[in-house]
């Protein structure tokens, strides 16, 4: 009797693994989902600004820590907010400074940010040191549900779980319902047109490119409360993230989601039978015999080229 | 078509273009000859003179890296595929060497002290008792040597064919390769007690008996580096030269008319693809006998990025100027990385931005400024293309395309992808709308 019940609970908390692997995976990727999906930028850096995310997280809480103790409960809430912002405006500058003159080369904007993310880490190293940091986590945050003996649900996990759902549903809103939706994914399906119809493209072009830099800041906001944080935290799950959104087919949202999920309860379970590398290598080669065999990726929008 | 036989579509004399054409063709070849002598004269005679034994074998390290070089301006600069899992492809020719010199150095004798003797000393550490099935047919120098280029090139032809067999390219491919990289990098550190985990295969000595740590051994060995190169760069001379260099430019540019011109484009990619693959073998293995060691930090993404920025700084269409690029960005790292350790990051960083923002012909388009408009360039090798799908196909393709690669490599146009020229010709719908969308902006 207790050995089934045993097996039930790790066969949950298995689940929560996978469940929580694929929040993260999916809060990276949905930044990325809209710079590289929808506006077909290769952002290299897009790992550098999570990890703005994570860092502005840290010095929050260590500023409430030092001088402003009663916002020490409150301030994850408001790191999120200030994460979305700085990134969205670093975003901004590197989008008017940079990636605007590289949007007709796509392989050349790949290696332009390649450098970027290699300024930025080191920026981050010279700045924060080459150590990880950690924010203090609130009261809140921390400890775990045991809702059954033997079984514990970690409570930072439900909260990415709850941020990551949130998000999602704001970006899906924000793309399929909202008029700027509409007005981006005019832009970036075909720019001269949305052009004769009256849509400022440049501040499109802008604005989508912030807005996925700032979810990247959120995510890495997100990360904080479940690893600490270094100058190539961001850069460690790049390639990974690309593969999340090329495997979901670049234009597709739900594919972004399904793919995320796929690959995080692949990883899940072989890790469970096997060592992390030998599941990494068996997940990545997975995916990559699918793009083989169906390059469009899961989810393809019906485009005419 | 087949890239077998385009290779060997050389112009007959008849069909070279009016004398004026002629006349800049020689000026071009001469100075490329002229530039080819003096870099050989440079990498044989200047640097082993000049440099004490230990730079030398600096920059015999540094030329291992340049063959990848060389691959890369063939299948990047001129293919337009950017490979960004070259370090796959150096990791295995150099892994084919270091296997075999492994088990040449772990005979029964010198490895007594082990419990098994007459296998590799990381093995017997991750207590290992016999030699893996796959290491066995590497005590045979002829294999080994025959898999350095086969067994990169086999992996090339199944990632490459079957991803241009889709038309997957551009920026899928670069992902896709970054991925490959990512992942046999892995599965090296992985695999500790097959393949040597991160330290990689060390302690290497003999080859066929013959000590490669000795000095002279290690001067000897950078010319046969040295030499190999200028081969291979006379070898990519000679296969730009022919009309699949015209048609991987053509195919760089605009890839559908090259297929409506009854090209086969995926095999013309793969070709490329494979050929780069190679090369980065063939230097993978003499990197493994020059520096006597071969790691997983060789393998996965970091490197492959690593090895693309020196041929962008040396210039992505110019076989020599990836070379000095090459040359130029490893003495940089090296000098700042020993000095100002903080600095190398940023500068690399810089590098990046810089040659793709200022200047995307790198080293090589400096001297090609005043070369012809850029404007002339493209119409003529639009006339070439065109020309390409009337009834007279093929030679008008030798033709027209012998012309328009002149432009290419003297006016330093190849560079500026096919969006970026202002004006096309009038009656062409995609430039039209291009040009369109270049107002808005």
């Amino acid at each position: 009797m207790t050995s089934i019940s045993d097996l039930f609970s790790i066969f949950v908390m298995q689940g929560f693994n996978g469940l929580s692997a694929f929040c993260v995976l999916l809060l990276m990727a949905l930044g990325l989902a809209i710079i590289f999906g929808q506006m077909g930028v290769i952002n290299m850096a897009h790992g550098e600004f999570l990890t703005i995310g994570a860092y502005t997280t840290y010095l929050l809480s260590e500023v409430s820590q030092r001088w402003a103790p009663w916002m020490a409960k409150s301030y994850f809430v408001v790191s999120i907010a200030v994460s979305f912002v700085i990134a969205a405006l670093v975003g901004l500058v590197i989008e008017q400074l940079m990636i605007r003159r590289l949007y007709k080369r796509p392989l050349d904007t790949l290696l332009a940010t390649w450098g970027l993310s290699l300024c930025m880490q080191q920026m981050f190293r010279s700045i924060f040191g080459p150590k990880e940091v950690s924010a203090t986590l609130p009261d809140w945050l921390m400890g775990s549900l045991q809702p059954k003996a033997g079984l514990d649900i970690p409570i930072n996990g439900l909260v990415v779980m709850g941020l990551t759902v949130f998000l999602t549903g704001i970006v899906f809103l924000g793309l399929y319902r909202s008029r700027v939706g509409v007005q981006v994914r005019a832009t970036m399906q075909n720019r001269v047109m949305a052009n004769a119809c009256g849509i400022d493209t440049r501040r499109v072009d802008r604005l989508t490119f912030a807005l996925g830099c700032g979810l990247a800041g959120v995510a890495g906001a997100a990360f904080t409360t479940i690893g600490s944080t270094g100058p190539t935290s961001g850069s460690m799950y790049i390639v990974d993230t690309f593969l999340v959104v090329v495997f979901g087919g670049a234009q597709s949202l739900v594919g972004t989601i399904a793919s995320a999920f796929g690959i995080a309860q692949t990883q899940a379970t072989t890790e469970f039978f096997l060592t992390g590398s030998t599941a990494k290598v068996i997940t990545l080669c997975t995916v990559i015999v699918i793009l083989m065999l169906r390059p469009q990726g899961l989810f393809a929008t019906k485009v005419r080229r | 078509m087949s890239v077998t036989t385009t290779a060997e579509g050389r112009i007959p004399a008849t069909q070279q273009p009016d004398g004026g054409m002629r006349f800049m063709q020689t000026v071009r070849d001469r100075r490329g000859t002229l530039l080819f002598i003096l870099t050989a004269i440079l990498l044989l005679v200047v640097f082993p003179v000049a440099m004490s034994n230990f730079r030398l074998n600096l920059v015999g390290k540094y030329l291992t890296y340049a063959f990848v070089s060389v691959g890369l301006v063939i299948c990047w600069g001129y293919g337009g595929i950017l490979s960004l899992g070259q370090g796959v492809f150096f990791g295995l020719g150099g892994y084919c060497m270091a296997m075999f010199l492994k088990l040449e150095a772990s005979d029964p004798i010198s490895t007594k002290i082990q419990s098994t003797p007459g296998i590799p000393d990381f093995m017997d550490w991750n207590q290992i008792t016999a030699l893996p099935m796959f290491w066995r047919p590497f005590k045979s120098l002829l294999f080994s040597l025959g898999a350095i280029p086969l067994l990169p090139g086999l992996v090339a032809l199944v990632v490459g064919s079957a991803m241009f067999k889709r038309r997957v390219g551009g920026v899928y491919f670069a992902i896709i390769t970054q991925a490959v990289a990512s992942i046999l990098s892995i599965l090296i550190i992985g695999q500790q007690g097959y393949t040597g985990g991160v330290n990689g295969i060390t302690d290497l000595r003999t080859l066929h008996g013959w000590d490669i740590r000795s000095d002279s051994a290690k001067r000897l060995l950078y010319y046969l580096n040295a030499v190999l190169l200028l081969g291979s760069v006379y070898l990519g001379q000679r296969m730009l030269g022919s009309k699949l260099g015209r048609l991987l430019v053509a195919l760089r540019d605009k890839e559908e008319r090259v297929r409506f011109s009854g090209y086969d484009v995926a095999n013309l990619k793969t070709f490329a693809f494979v050929f780069a693959a190679v090369m980065a073998a063939i230097g993978g293995a003499m990197f493994t006998l020059q520096v006597g060691f071969m790691s997983p930090s060789f393998v996965g993404i970091v490197p492959s990025i690593e090895m693309v920025i020196g041929v962008a700084v040396g210039g992505r269409i110019s076989l020599l100027g990836a070379i000095y690029g090459t040359l130029l960005v490893n003495f940089a790292k090296t000098y700042f990385s020993e000095r100002f350790p903080e600095l190398w990051l940023y500068l690399i960083g810089a590098l990046f931005i810089g040659v793709v923002m200022v200047f995307p012909n790198g080293l090589a388009g400096l001297r090609s400024v005043t070369g012809v408009s850029l404007r002339d360039g493209w119409r003529r090798l639009v006339r070439a293309v065109r020309g390409a799908t009337g009834a007279s196909a093929r030679a008008a393709a030798a033709q027209g395309g012998a012309g328009a690669t002149v432009e290419v490599s003297t006016g330093g146009m190849a560079m500026v992808s096919v969006g970026q020229l202002e004006g096309g010709p009038p009656d062409d719908d995609a430039a039209e709308a291009r040009r369109a969308e270049g107002g808005s902006r």
